[in-house]
C-alpha cells in the first residue's frame, strides 16, 4: 500500500503547479450555480407555495453537491488518466520504478477522492451558508459525494486506460456525464420521469448519491434507506476498480 | 549472483504479440561492470528485450533472470535496483528539474532530506545545476536526456537499461550524453543499452549483440566483429545514376567482397588506397572514399540491409 501513496504524492506534488484555478472555481462554481437556482429559478418554481415539499434550493442544493462530486471526479479520471498512458507517460516513469500497476492505479484514485473531498468540502460551506441544511446529518453528505465521486473516477479511469482515442472522452461526457447530470434527481424528481427512464435512474450511482444526501440534508434519512445507497455505490466504486487494474495491467505491461 | 555470475541472463528468450514473434529465443549474458549493447535496426526485438528486462513486459518463453531474481515474481525488487532510460522521455514537464528526480525518488521510498542531497550530485554530474528550478519544458532534446539519466541514477542502481539513449539528437548533444554514460561505465556501473547507431556501440560498448527480426546474428566485442566480419578497410564509391552491378572479379582478386547499394558501392580490402586507381580507370564514379569498416559493413554483411534507412 506505500507504493500507492508513492504515486498519489506525485499527482499531489504535481497539483501544486495549477491549484489557483481549481481553487477559485471549486469556490465560485456552488456560489454561482446556487445563486441562479435558489434565487433565480426557484423564484419560479416555489411560485408562492413549495410543490415540493420545501424551498426549490433546499431542493436542489443536495444534488448540486453530489452532482459536483461527480463532475470533478469525471474530468480528473478521464483525459488525464489517458494522459498519463500516452502522452506524459507519467505511468510508464512509475513504473520502472518499484512501483506495481495496482499501486498506480489506486495512488491516482486516492488523488480524484482528494480533489472531490476539497471541492465538495467548499460546497457543502456554501449549501450552509445559503441556509440549505436542515439536519446535523447533513455534514455526512460530504463523505457520500466523495463516494459518489471514487464511483464514478473508477470506472472512467478504466474506460479511459481502453479508450482508443481521446474523441472517447468527449464522447462518454456527451452520453454519459451531461445527461446524468440533468436526469438523475438533481434538478427535479425522477418520479417525473417516464417509464423506463425512471428505472434507468434508478440504477445510476448518482441518482442514489443525490437521494441519499437530499435526506441527510432534510434530516429524513433512515438507516435501511442509508445503507441500500451506500451499498450500491461500493459496489459500484469496487466493480470500478477491478476493472480499472485490469485495463491498465493490459496497457503498461505488455 | 547465479551461477554464472552475471546480472542478466537469458536463454531462448521469447516475446510474441499475438502472431507475431518480436523476440525469437535469443541466448544472452551480462556481466557486472561491462557495458553491454544491442545494435539492431527499428523493429529488431531490441526495445521488447529491454522492457523484458525491465520488468514491465511479461517474457512469452525461454528463462530470464535479472539480478538473479526472476521478473514474473520479483518484478519490483528487481526494478528497485535498476535504472532505466526510456525511448519516449516520461518526465513532468510541469515540474521542475529538480522536483522530477526528487518526485522520481520518491518512488523508490527515498526520503525527501537524501534526496534533495542526491538531486545536487545528480543535476552536477549531467551539468543542469543552473537549470535546477526551471521547468522541464522549454529544456532541449539533449537536456531533458540528461535529466532522464539523472534521474534514473537516483537509487544508485546497479544496472542502467538505456532504449536508444540518443536517437533524436543532435551530434554535439550525442557526445554529452556519450560522455556521461562513459564516465558511468568507469565507476563501475553495468550499462545495458540498445542502439540502431553503429557509432554509438563502438564508442560504447565493450560488447553487443548485432539482431535483427528478433534474433540475434552476431555477439562479441565491436572490433571483433569487424575483425571477424569484415575486412579492414572499406572504399566506397558512388555514382551519378545507378550504380553498375558488378562483382568482386572486376577487382582481380584483391577485393574479398562487393556490397552494391542503390547509390554506391562498397568495395571490402584490405588495401583502399591500391583499389583507388583501379576503381577510377574501370568504373567512372563521381566519387571515391576510402574508410575503415565499421559496424554497419558487418550488419550489411550479416542481413544484406543497412541499419539506418
Amino acid at each position: 500500500m506505500t507504493g500507492a501513496f508513492l504515486a498519489y504524492e506525485h499527482w499531489v506534488v504535481s497539483y501544486r503547479r495549477l491549484w489557483r484555478a481549481s481553487v477559485v472555481s471549486s469556490i465560485l462554481n456552488p456560489i454561482l450555480y446556487l445563486t441562479a437556482l435558489g434565487i433565480g429559478l426557484g423564484k419560479l418554481v416555489n411560485h408562492g407555495a413549495h410543490p415540493l415539499g420545501v424551498s426549490y434550493v433546499t431542493y436542489v442544493a443536495p444534488g448540486m453537491l453530489v452532482a459536483a462530486g461527480m463532475n470533478i471526479a469525471a474530468f480528473e479520471s478521464t483525459w488525464p488518466v489517458m494522459a498519463a498512458i500516452r502522452w506524459t507517460r507519467v505511468y510508464h516513469a512509475m513504473l520502472s520504478a518499484p512501483l506495481r500497476v495496482r499501486d498506480v492505479m489506486v495512488g491516482h484514485q486516492l488523488y480524484f477522492a482528494s480533489r472531490v473531498a476539497t471541492s465538495t468540502g467548499v460546497y457543502l460551506l456554501a449549501l450552509a451558508a445559503f441556509g440549505t441544511l436542515h439536519s446535523p446529518y447533513a455534514v455526512f453528505a460530504w463523505p457520500v459525494a466523495v463516494l459518489v465521486g471514487v464511483a464514478f473516477s473508477a470506472p472512467l479511469a478504466a474506460y479511459a486506460a481502453w479508450a482508443p482515442k481521446d474523441s472517447y472522452m468527449a464522447a462518454i461526457f456527451r452520453f454519459g456525464i451531461v445527461p446524468l447530470f440533468l436526469f438523475s434527481g438533481t434538478f427535479f424528481p425522477v418520479t417525473r420521469l417516464p417509464e423506463g427512464l425512471r428505472q434507468l435512474a434508478y440504477a445510476t450511482p448518482l441518482w442514489h448519491g443525490v437521494d441519499l444526501a437530499r435526506h441527510l440534508t432534510l434530516g429524513t434519512v433512515t438507516w435501511g434507506m442509508a445503507l441500500v445507497h451506500v451499498a450500491y455505490l461500493v459496489a459500484f466504486a469496487a466493480v470500478g476498480l477491478w476493472l480499472a487494474e485490469r485495463t491498465y495491467a493490459g496497457k503498461l505491461v505488455r | 549472483m547465479s551461477e554464472h555470475g552475471a546480472l542478466i541472463h537469458a536463454r531462448g528468450l521469447t516475446k510474441r504479440f499475438g502472431g507475431l514473434t518480436a523476440v525469437d529465443e535469443i541466448d544472452f549474458d551480462v556481466q557486472p561492470g561491462e557495458a553491454f549493447g544491442f545494435l539492431g535496426p527499428n523493429g529488431a526485438g531490441k526495445s521488447s528485450t529491454m522492457r523484458m528486462i525491465g520488468c514491465v513486459s511479461p517474457i512469452s518463453g525461454g528463462t530470464l533472470r535479472v539480478l538473479d531474481m526472476d521478473p514474473a515474481v520479483e518484478g519490483a525488487r528487481i526494478r528497485a535496483r535498476l535504472g532505466v532510460v526510456p525511448q519516449l522521455d516520461n518526465l513532468d514537464n510541469e515540474l521542475t528539474v529538480r522536483e522530477n528526480i526528487i518526485i522520481y525518488g520518491r518512488y523508490f521510498g527515498l526520503s525527501r532530506r537524501e534526496l534533495r542531497v542526491r538531486a545536487e550530485e545528480l543535476l552536477d554530474f549531467v551539468q543542469l545545476s543552473e537549470r535546477a528550478n526551471d521547468p522541464v519544458e522549454p529544456l532541449s532534446g539533449g537536456m531533458k536526456r540528461r535529466l532522464t539519466i539523472a534521474r534514473s541514477l537516483v537509487n544508485n542502481p546497479e544496472l542502467l537499461l538505456l532504449d536508444e539513449p540518443t536517437t533524436g539528437l543532435d551530434p554535439q548533444a550525442r557526445h554529452v550524453v556519450w560522455d556521461r554514460l562513459f564516465r558511468l561505465k568507469q565507476q563501475g556501473v553495468t550499462l545495458v543499452l540498445t542502439t540502431h547507431y553503429m557509432d554509438e556501440a563502438e564508442q560504447l560498448c565493450d560488447r553487443l549483440v548485432i539482431m535483427d527480426q528478433g534474433k540475434i546474428a552476431e555477439e562479441g566485442s565491436p572490433l571483433e566483429l569487424i575483425r571477424r566480419l569484415s575486412t579492414r578497410e572499406v572504399v566506397e564509391l558512388r555514382f551519378v545514376g545507378d550504380a553498375p552491378e558488378i562483382g568482386p572479379e572486376v577487382f582481380d582478386g584483391k577485393v574479398a567482397r562487393v556490397e552494391v547499394l542503390p547509390d554506391r558501392i562498397l568495395l571490402y580490402t584490405d588495401d583502399g588506397d591500391a583499389l583507388v586507381p583501379v576503381a577510377h580507370e574501370r568504373l567512372q564514379p563521381q566519387s571515391v572514399l576510402v574508410r575503415r569498416s565499421t559496424l554497419e559493413d558487418v550488419f550489411l554483411r550479416l542481413t544484406g540491409r543497412t541499419l539506418v534507412d
